[in-house]
């Protein structure tokens, strides 16, 4: 029963981050945007009034296009890791989602190529919610082994149209690519999104029962919360999430493969423990994880300006993803 | 008392948690070829007590001597070598091991165990059986004969016939018996008088954490015993806010038939009526606790019928209770509560419940609603961004409140008392009482006998898994309840 008063200082400050993490969160990210104009002077701000006026358009354009498919994977984790949960599959699913859109793209048609790659999403993430809320696998194994297999179902997918071809929806192409007013298309997507899943979390039943049940999952069952109903719903929606993020990444690097955005798991949690969610359930924030996006990006920036090879440097990025996540659970003493 | 020389002699023992001193001075002697009942209500400081005699804990003063040398019971193992063995009533085996591998861990010669096992009556059991695929009973004796197989100078036993058929207590007391007459001392922790005045030779009161007396085992002796553990009760403001009966109620609101939920409910049968109180009393262990989650939802029957307004229900989850407006507030408010969460979040969870309102939450009803049942409980909001930096009988509060919000017809309260001071406590009753007045009905279970006569308008007693008796809360005082408590009928007391 500790009131906050009597509290040392800096467990004050922690909790006062803990509890407001977006604008500690915006001030970090505004000193590495600094600490990148003195690495590259002009990257930011261009002295000369050339392209594009007193603060580059075009590179906090590309900052936002790459932060977003980034962020929608990101709302997935922030999304079951309120439940204590965790959702390891996103990164397959955008993948398949993608794969699936361009090759049936050159067979049906757009319109059913899309609606395909979005029940694939669906499909995946159903099976999650069954898994984690019916038979109670824990969420770490279920969705892995999920991802697993759509990875194996994918490989098998891929020979069977392997003489198709493929094709990029242009819609796709003018989300993922075009810009309007030096911003990126895709924020046409996601601003609505963002709003939705802010929405969600804050003003609806079921965003409260998310804390409710990473909070006290027994609590939840005594006041008459079917937990299984919740778990399906929750994963069945980060899989189709997942699989919109994956359309959206496939119009903005135009080429399929079989592990497209794959790599986009492991900084889609860091962005949301960054954020301020805590692994342990019952505590989040959608808006903290959008910004830690923003921040995972730049510090990718920062490392391809110091030219470190390619190997280097995602062992780089992998070791202050750990840095900056146990950092962060440190001072926020998230448990 | 039999033998002179004395095995095992704890006195002055005191142990407090914190601001709370759950022993002040409590005292056993056990004498060789001698068997000693340990006694004491709920919160008399039993459990312990017994856990200093066995070494889990440290006693803040006093001492325990075994054989006359002061014993420096640092843990449950040093006990153990000087003498002093328990058989708790939670088996220490362990589940994935089979019967043989446990044995090898606790080091007991395999012969005199089987012999034991025999002696006791466990028939058809093998050492490569898993210990989780045994019955308790069959764990209970496997424990009791572990222990007597490592021939202890002191056994403890608690309560060890519990969980047990009739045929099995009966051979455990032989043995028991017999192994005392050869020389072994026994501590025999009970709430049964009929096990107690068959075995034991004296027992030991323990209340409010003290020794009140060491009583031979003779005829008569159980008023003498009840008396002990009630003591000289201070009577604190006996302005009793019950109870008219409960109104003209021609239908019950709740009614139990014949329910059990196998092992430890057999036979609990009772009406609750609108607008009634109705206390339920039992000792610790009696099946209280699983009774309330047959009702609650938590846990299906066995066998019985629970009727609704005349209906018969069947409740597969909390949520269908609900759904029937029975509502279950545990004894343990942490398993109610969502601690990172706002007093607001924590009364308000169950509008959002059910699938039909997984959408935009209607917050000015919500909260007006939370208001309501802030008001009427008093709940000091003060801290309220997160329900676990409130006080204890704050976040009690909450978890009553929740159930006001809602609006619920039947109320399960466990205990709803346990913990909080003394302020909040004359909060609960009134608010029980007026929930009553405006037509809810309320099963109360409380560990304090003299909440009954505060709260209750009649009071349901269970004993070992039945409903032993059912008393007007007008003549249910402290003794008489304290009697039925223990199993003992009007015409035990007569003899």
């Amino acid at each position: 029963m500790s009131t906050s008063t009597t509290d040392p200082p800096l467990l004050r400050a922690g909790r006062l981050f803990r509890d407001n993490p977006v604008i500690p969160l915006l001030i970090v990210l505004f000193l590495m945007i600094v600490v990148l104009e003195v690495m590259r002077p002009g990257i930011v701000t261009p002295i000369r009034a050339g392209r594009d006026g007193l603060i580059s358009t075009f590179w906090v354009g590309n900052l936002i296009k790459f932060a977003i498919p980034l962020a929608m994977l990101a709302a997935c984790q922030v999304l079951t890791m309120l439940t204590a949960g965790i959702d390891l599959s996103v990164g397959v699913v955008a993948t398949v989602s993608a794969f699936v859109c361009a090759t049936l793209s050159t067979l049906w048609g757009v319109g059913p190529a899309v609606l395909v790659a979005l029940a694939s999403g669906l499909v995946v993430g159903l099976a999650n919610g069954i898994g984690v809320g019916h038979v109670r696998v824990h969420p770490l194994i279920m969705t892995l082994g999920t991802g697993l297999i759509a990875t194996g179902c994918l490989q098998v997918y891929q020979r069977l149209v392997i003489n198709a071809g493929s094709e990029i929806p242009g819609f796709l192409v003018m989300l993922g690519t075009g810009r309007t007013a030096g911003m990126p298309n895709g924020l046409f997507l996601f601003v609505p999104f963002a709003a939705f899943i802010l929405w969600l979390m804050r003003y609806t039943g079921f965003g409260r029962l998310l804390f409710a049940l990473g909070s006290n999952e027994n609590a939840t069952k005594l006041s008459g919360v079917r937990a299984w109903q919740v778990h399906l719903a929750l994963y069945a929606l980060s899989g189709l999430i997942a699989a919109i993020a994956g359309l959206l990444y496939l119009g903005m690097i135009r080429q399929t493969s079989l592990s497209l955005a794959n790599p986009l798991l492991l900084p889609s949690v860091a962005a949301a423990v960054i954020g301020g969610t805590s692994i342990f359930g019952g505590r989040g924030s959608y808006a903290g994880a959008i910004v830690g996006a923003l921040i995972l990006r730049v510090l990718d920036t920062m490392l391809t300006l110091l030219q470190m090879p390619e190997g280097a440097r995602t062992a780089f990025f992998g070791l202050i993803i750990l840095a900056v996540t146990a950092i962060h659970v440190r001072i926020a003493g998230t448990r | 008392m039999k033998g002179e020389s004395g095995l095992l002699d704890a006195s002055g023992v005191a142990k407090s948690f914190g601001a709370v001193r759950a022993l002040t001075d409590a005292r056993l002697r056990v004498a060789e070829r001698e068997i000693v009942a340990l006694m004491g209500a709920n919160g008399a400081g039993k459990s312990t007590f017994v856990k200093i005699i066995t070494g889990a804990l440290k006693p803040d003063a006093g001492e325990v001597l075994i054989r006359g040398r002061e014993a420096h019971v640092g843990s449950p193992a040093e006990a153990r070598r000087s003498g002093l063995v328990p058989v708790y009533q939670e088996p220490s085996l362990i589940p994935d091991l089979d019967v043989a591998d446990n044995l090898k861990l606790g080091d007991t010669p395999g012969e005199p165990f089987i012999r034991w096992v025999e002696e006791l009556g466990a028939e058809g059991l093998s050492l490569s059986d898993m210990i989780g695929d045994l019955p308790l009973a069959t764990l209970r004796i496997l424990d009791l004969a572990r222990a007597l197989a490592s021939e202890p100078d002191v056994l403890l036993l608690d309560e060890m016939t519990a969980a047990l058929p009739t045929d099995l207590v009966d051979r455990v007391l032989k043995v028991v018996r017999a192994k005392a007459d050869d020389g072994m001392g026994v501590i025999y922790v009970s709430h049964r008088f009929a096990e107690i005045s068959e075995l034991c030779d004296r027992a030991t009161i323990l209340r409010d954490g003290r020794t009140v007396g060491e009583i031979e085992i003779e005829p008569g002796v159980e008023e003498r015993a009840v008396e002990l553990m009630l003591g000289q009760k201070i009577d604190l403001d006996r302005g009793r806010i019950a109870a008219a009966t409960p109104a003209d109620a021609e239908r019950p609101r709740l009614r139990v038939t014949a329910l059990a939920s196998v092992p430890k409910v057999s036979d609990v049968s009772f009406d609750l009526f609108p607008g009634e109180v109705l206390g339920v009393v039992a000792l610790e262990g009696q099946g209280q606790d699983e009774l309330f989650n047959v009702l609650a939802g938590f846990t299906r029957p066995t066998g019985g019928s629970i009727e609704i307004d005349g209906q018969e229900v069947s409740f597969n989850h909390p949520a269908d209770a609900i759904a029937k407006g029975v509502a279950f507030v545990p004894g343990n408010r942490a398993e109610a509560l969502f601690p990172q969460r706002s007093v607001t979040e924590n009364i308000a969870l169950p509008f959002s419940a059910r699938f039909g309102s997984w959408g935009q939450r209607k917050a000015r009803r919500e909260q007006d609603r939370v208001n309501y049942a802030v008001d009427k409980l008093q709940i000091d909001i003060r801290a309220q961004s997160e329900v676990q930096r409130l006080s204890g009988g704050n976040q009690q509060k909450v978890t009553i409140g929740r159930w006001l919000a809602v609006g619920v017809e039947t109320l399960l309260l466990f205990d709803p008392t346990r913990g909080i001071d003394v302020r909040t406590k004359r909060q609960v009753y009134p608010l029980v009482r007026e929930l009553a007045e405006n037509g809810a009905s309320v099963l109360y279970y409380t560990s304090e006998l003299e909440e009954v006569a505060l709260a209750c308008d009649r009071v349901v007693v269970i004993f070992n898994g039945r409903v032993v008796d059912v008393i007007d809360s007008a003549e249910a005082d402290e003794q008489t309840l304290m009697r039925a408590a223990y199993g003992l009928t009007a015409t035990d007391a007569a003899s």
